[in-house]
């Protein structure tokens, strides 16, 4: 044997991690998948910046903070390992954050943090067990505890970063007929931080269709059942009912229909349950708007909707590869 | 029939991993002092043991007889005297019987049959006796005798035979090598098969990440009636039940088989097997297998007889140049992790595959956030997020509604789960509960 | 005036359903044997399932019916099954006390084993390499059996399960629960076993386990006259119809400390705490 042999070096089997198979893993994890749904949100953040000023970050950050805090809180006090870092408490409070108007009290943001993270997250379990949109469970408590605070809202100004603004109404609450559609597209209206800017959230959405994030069955359904019921009625009686080009681009819509209808927790699995929660929801928020006593039903809807989620889950599991239908009279 | 294959739904596309060893020719490796064949190399009874300590065995010596119609013989890899029988890890961690040749280093033949050279007019009924004499089992890793697929019930109809050159695992490329050097044996193991089934031809399905072994087997079976099919690649594409649907369109039922739509389907290195029995009149003793790895010195593809120890076949490869995480058998989405390196190599041994440390992801009780990836991914059509939490509360009633039966454990699900959570082996233990359950009510 | 019609309008009909109630009690009130209520009352109530019954109220009706005895409900101390059998007229069984014994003392510093990752439990770890531990036939610890046993008997020890005797009934649920089958059960009067399952030769044994019964023999042979201990290939095991007492450890000095009463079940094989 010559020296020059090199030695070799065979695996110590004590180091071995033995599990079942596969044992290689596709990359995304929690956190990209929450960070990506974030960057998707990024545009319609920095609209909302830039229409409302200031106040509108101040709104993001402090519902951000809270719902992490919150989150973090209990589980300490539960006694259960931290979980802040799989990103979804800081997508909820980005989210939340959409879902409020520029001049909300730091005290609402807070309040909506924790109601969204503790009742409508951590009490039943934490991430994955809610039945409910968190976000929307923040939303709709602070709507029906406070409807005075949370349906005032500020007047765009684009440019100006000033923290007060000025009130002005939504879309939906004014006539129809006096909406500008181009200012609805870009974002020159009033509404909720989220409400603004139809196009960042529109590009916000292709992305997160993009890259595989939400279903797409989602919004599409939601969005055309909206169109078309709200379309119907405006032809049926123009003077009476918006356009559904309004309906489509005003109010949270797209916000819900994009990010908060699609997620994952709360809608269903299968692509047929996807069709049929966005029909829903869809239906369910015309149904409000055009002869509800809110404006807005977007909230409700998609809160009764994830109530069914379980169902229609249960109603579309689809047959397996090789299934063959049993033939007629067999048991 | 050889048309545009059809796409099946789901699957995932893991990265190939296959250049590290693709372009490396298979090498033959040295004769050991010893070899520890293990005994129940098939799925199926195992083989009744016919030698003693002692006894003096050429190459090819019949060491155990078939235990069984659902089992086959086992042959020496070399000639030598019995050591002992004695016991081995074994592939799943449990101990198992092995027989232990110490060679005598020459090497020498004794088949136990002669080559059959007039196989085109022979009658089928003798050689697939031959196929079982032979000990040939399916070498894709399930070890599934063979001669038992090749013997249908009368009353179901044959009309399609498919070989399985897909090797959609990455890392390996055992199959790979075989089609491209050894074409003609593949392709002449595949008439061989066809006549044993009573038919005129049959297909190779390829996936088109070989395409150098597509143009080989294509020119090689340009004077035998095979058609080379190449498939779209992804996982599990040699699946059997996937790959049946890419060429033919058929479905096979739940819970049915192959035969049950008029198929059969072998593996390449099988209908090798099949011509070295028929042709060369010599018993199953070693296979191709691709020992790769990133943290190996240098991978490759080798020629292995059975009863080689893994840590001989690291040895041959180098030796390793950082600790790995994991030492499968097979490839990484369905192998089998090991604890030791004294386990041998067997007739369906496709790959010795260590995983480095920076590749490995660990499994977490995470929870499931239903984002629905498993579901898009699941070949087999069925909801693993939903089997997993009835798993989780034991409720295997539920998972069996949900057809945790119709699973062919290809890791697919676990692959695309963004919370790791450990669908694949939720499913096997809610498969071993139905089945006990089932033997208990029958 | 409009309280008083109501208060008035919801007494009546309280009262009118009230009599409705009383009436349909009675005509489709069905016969129970008053019997089984009372021995009911008089079982432990844990619903551990060791008779073999779906429940203590279950059993009760099955003793009443005579199709079981008091003495199969393995939580009953000897004066519930005499009490019980008292009450209904019957002889009072005798029935020995049997504990479970998990025949294993490879915890994890004293045994091979590789990183196991995955399920948590021992029946879905043995999937997986039989549980990642050099032994084919000894405690996994993922702890299957603590969590199976109703009445908190088993500890998990350092990958090791422990069952405390006194807290053990003899419910057998635990024994079910181990996919390696490892536990057994043995009489309660019984002190002294050995603690090792794997019937492979000693020397592959010691290989992977440090306090593996390697068939030395030498409790046999301290035992002197009295069969205390079975051999059973490469495995010796307490005879259990004439147990030896904790004496025979000291004598027999076993070498690998397999041989333990069952109080010091828990140290480990260098002087671990008991």
């Amino acid at each position: 044997m010559s020296d020059e042999t090199p030695k070799i070096n065979l695996p110590d089997p004590t180091q071995l991690v033995v599990s079942n198979s596969p044992h290689m893993r596709d990359k995304p994890t929690i956190n990209v998948i929450m960070f990506w749904v974030v960057g998707a949100m990024l545009p319609g953040c920095i609209a909302a910046v830039l229409f409302f000023g200031l106040a509108a970050l101040k709104v993001l950050l402090i519902s951000t903070l809270s719902c992490v805090i919150a989150e973090e809180a209990w589980n300490k006090a539960m006694k259960r390992p931290s979980t802040w870092r799989d990103g979804s408490a800081i997508l909820s409070g980005i989210l939340l954050g959409m879902n409020l108007n520029a001049g909300a009290p730091w005290w609402i943001c807070m309040l909506g943090g924790i109601l969204a993270m503790i009742l409508g997250k951590q009490l039943y379990g934490g991430l994955g067990f809610n039945p409910f949109n968190p976000v929307l469970v923040a939303r709709v408590g602070l709507l029906i505890g406070f409807p005075g605070i949370m349906t005032t809202w500020d007047k765009p100004d684009l440019g100006n970063m000033a923290i007060d603004g000025i009130t002005a109404a939504t879309p939906l609450g004014l006539a129809p007929g006096e909406t500008l559609l181009q200012d609805m597209l870009l974002g020159n209206v009033g509404g909720c931080l989220g409400e603004t800017s139809a196009l960042a959230l529109i590009v916000g959405g292709a992305i997160l269709i993009w890259k595989k994030l939400i279903k797409w069955e989602v919004p599409l359904a939601f969005v055309g059942t909206v169109f078309m019921i709200t379309g119907a009625m405006h032809l049926v009686n123009p003077e009476a009912y918006h356009s559904p080009f309004v309906h489509v681009l005003s109010g949270g819509l797209l916000l819900g229909a994009f990010f908060m209808a699609t997620d994952m927790v709360t809608s269903p699995m299968t692509h047929k349950g996807a069709w049929i929660f966005g029909f829903g929801c869809g239906l369910i928020t015309s149904l409000i708007r055009l002869w509800g006593s809110y404006p807005e039903g977007v909230s409700f809807a998609i809160l009764f909707m994830n109530a069914l989620t379980p169902l229609i889950d249960r109603g579309t599991i689809r047959k397996p590869f090789g299934f063959v239908a049993p033939a007629k009279g067999e048991a | 029939m050889s048309d545009k294959p059809r796409k099946f739904k789901g699957g995932v596309h893991p990265n190939d991993s296959k250049a590290l060893s693709a372009h490396k020719p298979i090498q033959e490796a040295p004769l050991l002092d010893s070899y520890k064949v293990i005994m129940h190399q098939n799925i199926g009874a195992p083989p009744e043991l016919l030698v003693k300590k002692g006894d003096e065995v050429k190459k090819g010596t019949l060491l155990a007889k078939a235990g069984g119609f659902v089992s086959v013989p086992l042959h020496s890899p070399t000639s030598g005297t019995i050591k002992m029988i004695d016991k081995v890890p074994g592939p799943t961690g449990i101990s198992v019987p092995c027989i232990e040749i110490a060679a005598d280093g020459e090497d020498e033949w004794d088949s136990p049959f002669e080559p059959i050279t007039d196989w085109k007019t022979t009658d089928p009924v003798e050689l697939r006796q031959r196929v079982w004499d032979a000990g040939v089992v399916g070498m894709g890793g399930a070890a599934f005798p063979s001669h038992v697929k090749l013997s249908p019930p009368d009353d179901k109809k044959i009309d399609m035979l498919i070989l399985n050159g897909a090797e959609c695992e990455p890392y390996l490329t055992a199959d790979h090598r075989l089609m491209l050097e050894n074409a003609k044996e593949v392709v002449i193991g595949g008439s061989i098969l066809a006549r044993i089934l009573g038919l005129e031809s049959c297909v190779i399905g390829v996936e088109n990440n070989k395409p150098d072994a597509v143009e080989m087997l294509k020119k090689a079976a340009a004077n035998h009636s095979v058609h080379v099919q190449d498939l779209p690649v992804n996982y599990p594409q040699g699946a059997e039940k996937q790959l049946i649907y890419a060429i033919t369109g058929r479905e096979v039922p739940v819970g049915a088989l192959p035969m049950d739509i008029g198929c059969v389907v072998q593996n390449v290195a099988s209908a090798a097997a099949v011509y070295e029995a028929v042709v060369n009149g010599r018993p199953s003793i070693d296979r191709i297998t691709t020992v790769t790895g990133k943290p190996l010195v240098d991978p490759g593809n080798w020629k292995f007889r059975i009863g080689t120890p893994i840590s001989k076949a690291l040895e041959l490869a180098g030796g390793i140049t950082e600790q790995p995480a994991k030492l499968l058998l097979g490839g990484p989405m369905m192998g089998i992790a090991q604890s030791s390196l004294d386990v041998t190599t067997m007739k369906n041994t496709s790959g010795i595959l260590l995983i480095a440390q920076d590749e490995v992801s660990q499994y977490t009780s995470e929870p499931c956030i239903r984002c629905g990836r498993c579901v898009d991914c699941c070949p087999m059509q069925i909801l693993p997020a939903t089997i997993s939490q009835a798993v989780e509360n034991h409720r295997f009633d539920w998972a069996e509604q949900l057809n945790v039966m119709a699973c062919i454990e290809c890791g697919s699900c676990s692959y695309s789960c963004p919370s790791h959570r450990p669908l694949n082996q939720q499913f096997k233990r809610a498969k071993v509960e139905i089945r006990a359950g089932l033997r208990k009510k029958g | 005036m409009d309280s008083l019609i109501a208060i008035i309008s919801v007494g009546v009909i309280g009262t009118v359903l009230g009599v409705v109630i009383g009436i349909v009690a009675k005509v489709f009130a069905v016969d129970v044997d008053e019997r089984i209520e009372q021995v009911e009352e008089m079982l432990p109530g844990a619903n551990c399932g060791g008779c073999g019954f779906a429940g203590c109220a279950d059993f009760a009706k099955g003793v009443v019916a005579e199709k079981a005895t008091p003495a199969q409900c393995p939580v009953c101390s000897r004066e519930d099954v005499v009490a019980i059998s008292d009450y209904l007229g019957i002889a009072a069984e005798e029935k020995e006390k049997m504990v479970a014994l998990v025949r294993c003392s490879g915890d994890i510093p004293n045994t091979q084993r590789s990183l196991y990752n995955g399920v948590r439990d021992c029946q879905s770890a043995v999937l997986v390499a039989g549980g990642a531990k050099g032994c084919d036939y000894g405690c996994l610890g993922f702890g299957s059996c603590a969590e199976a046993c109703p009445f908190g008997a088993i500890e998990m020890r350092a990958g090791l399960a422990i069952v405390h005797k006194d807290l053990c009934v003899g419910c057998e649920n635990c024994v079910a629960a181990c996919p390696k089958e490892l536990i057994k059960m043995v009489p309660a009067a019984a002190t002294t076993h050995v603690y090792c399952n794997s019937p492979e030769k000693g020397a592959a044994k010691r290989k992977v386990c440090q306090t593996a019964c390697i068939a030395c023999r030498k409790c046999v042979k301290a035992s002197g006259e009295e069969d205390y201990m079975e051999i059973d290939g490469f495995l010796i095991r307490s005879n259990y119809e004439n147990p030896p007492s904790a004496d025979l450890v000291e004598a027999a000095a076993c070498p690998t400390t397999a041989l333990r009463v069952d109080t010091e079940h828990a140290k480990g094989a260098y002087g671990g705490e008991a």
